[in-house]
């Protein structure tokens, strides 16, 4: 993404505006995305008008007081390689793919990937889920996935070098967890926005932040800030499809963590033969930041995680 | 409520689900999600959907009997016929 075309503005100049506010609509080369405003204090100027197209870094206007150092918000999220939102039109659909296509070309010129998997049973973890599931009213059901998500959100807590980015020529790790959640679009392209400290939620919680990052992936209304915050991402190709999917990890983020189909295979388990669930769980991660034991040590936590759920 | 008016109920929400897709193409006989190229999160917001519509609640365990438009009309026949 090089420039943002300036839709709307929701706010006024003299408006008070709050930390996390969205006060833009600003239409980019992957779709169109709300503004957020990153200090709370007054909107004193607008610098860029509706309908103007600037480039990616411009400041949009000037917040004043209030808050000290209030920064600019910019015309889109600088460094985001993530694209977004689906729309009807075939010129926004090229424009995605474009967006995809510089994201992970950079991906694979610049960051040598190593990969790891393994195969986890989910046998206890599906016979909570049902259990769960089955006494719960249908809107309040949880689906695999989202135990997915926690458990790589919480063995990060052990591995935190695999949670950050990789800018100019050193590793930044990020205190702060923010799962990016890989969403495909219908009729094609793929978004994979954050979902905000993923390791403080709980598995209700992360169920209907995803249905609502689904929602808005498809209809339009993502948040610059879950494009520009991911610290790693999540694939998760659910239950049909493929056994096994190695991901191209989204730069600056320095891994993607990848769930295949779970599928019923034989099983060992205390010298018996018997069929279990299964998924493929694979890391890809980047070697300038890390390396294969502590990237095993982050697959096997997820393991022993997703073998007691009610950790989750 | 008549087979016709459930199968329209079902196809109404599997359009809002897949809005692209052709439905009147749509085999009864065969899976809808693989025509429809509906997943996990699709497939709970149709089985959320027939709960707020049809009010039918369709347990986890009857999953495998709604994956066709066919057994799905007749699952739902038999669940608002019972009442």
């Amino acid at each position: 993404m090089t420039a943002g075309r300036l839709v709307q503005w929701y706010k006024r100049p003299g408006e008070t505006v709050r930390r996390g506010d969205i006060i833009a609509e600003v239409d980019t080369d992957k779709g169109a995305i709300d503004i957020e405003v990153f200090a709370t204090g007054v909107l004193e100027r607008i610098l860029v008008q509706p309908g103007q197209k600037v480039p990616v870094g411009t400041p949009l206007a000037i917040i004043g007081e209030e808050a000290k150092g209030a920064a600019a918000p910019s015309a889109v999220p600088p460094t985001q390689p993530v694209p977004t939102v689906p729309s009807a039109e075939p010129a926004a659909e090229e424009r995605m793919r474009q967006a995809i296509a510089a994201a992970v070309a950079r991906s694979k010129r610049e960051i040598p990937h190593f990969y790891l998997g393994t195969t986890i049973s989910l046998q206890r973890a599906t016979a909570w889920l049902a259990d769960r599931n089955a006494s719960r009213p249908v809107p309040d059901r949880l689906l695999m996935s989202v135990l997915f998500l926690k458990a790589v959100a919480l063995a990060l807590r052990e591995t935190p070098d695999l949670n950050g980015r990789w800018e100019q020529g050193r590793a930044l790790p990020n205190p702060a967890i923010h799962v990016g959640m890989a969403i495909a679009l219908r009729g094609g392209g793929v978004v994979a926005p954050a979902i905000h400290d993923t390791d403080h939620c709980s598995l209700d919680e992360l169920m209907k932040r995803s249905q609502d990052l689904v929602r808005r992936a498809r209809t339009g209304g993502l948040r610059s800030s879950e494009l520009s915050d991911p610290t790693i991402t999540v694939t998760s190709l659910g239950e049909r499809g493929v056994d096994t999917v190695f991901g191209v990890i989204y730069p600056p983020q320095v891994a993607i963590v990848g769930f295949g189909r779970i599928v019923d295979r034989p099983w060992v388990s205390g010298g018996q033969l018997v069929a279990h669930p299964v998924v493929s769980a694979t890391l890809a991660a980047d070697h300038r930041v890390t390396d294969g034991h502590r990237a095993a040590l982050f697959l096997a936590a997820v393991d022993t995680l997703l073998q007691d759920p009610t950790r989750l | 409520m008549t087979r016709d008016a459930i199968r329209d109920a079902v196809l109404r929400i599997l359009g809002g689900i897949a809005p692209e897709a052709d439905l009147t193409k749509l085999r009864p006989d065969i899976p809808f999600r693989d025509q429809l190229d509906i997943d996990s999160m699709d497939f709970l917001n149709f089985v959320i959907a027939l709960d707020k519509e049809l009010r039918v609640d369709v347990p986890e365990t009857d999953y495998s009997r709604i994956t066709t438009l066919a057994g799905c009309v007749d699952y739902l026949s038999a669940q608002l016929g019972e009442r």
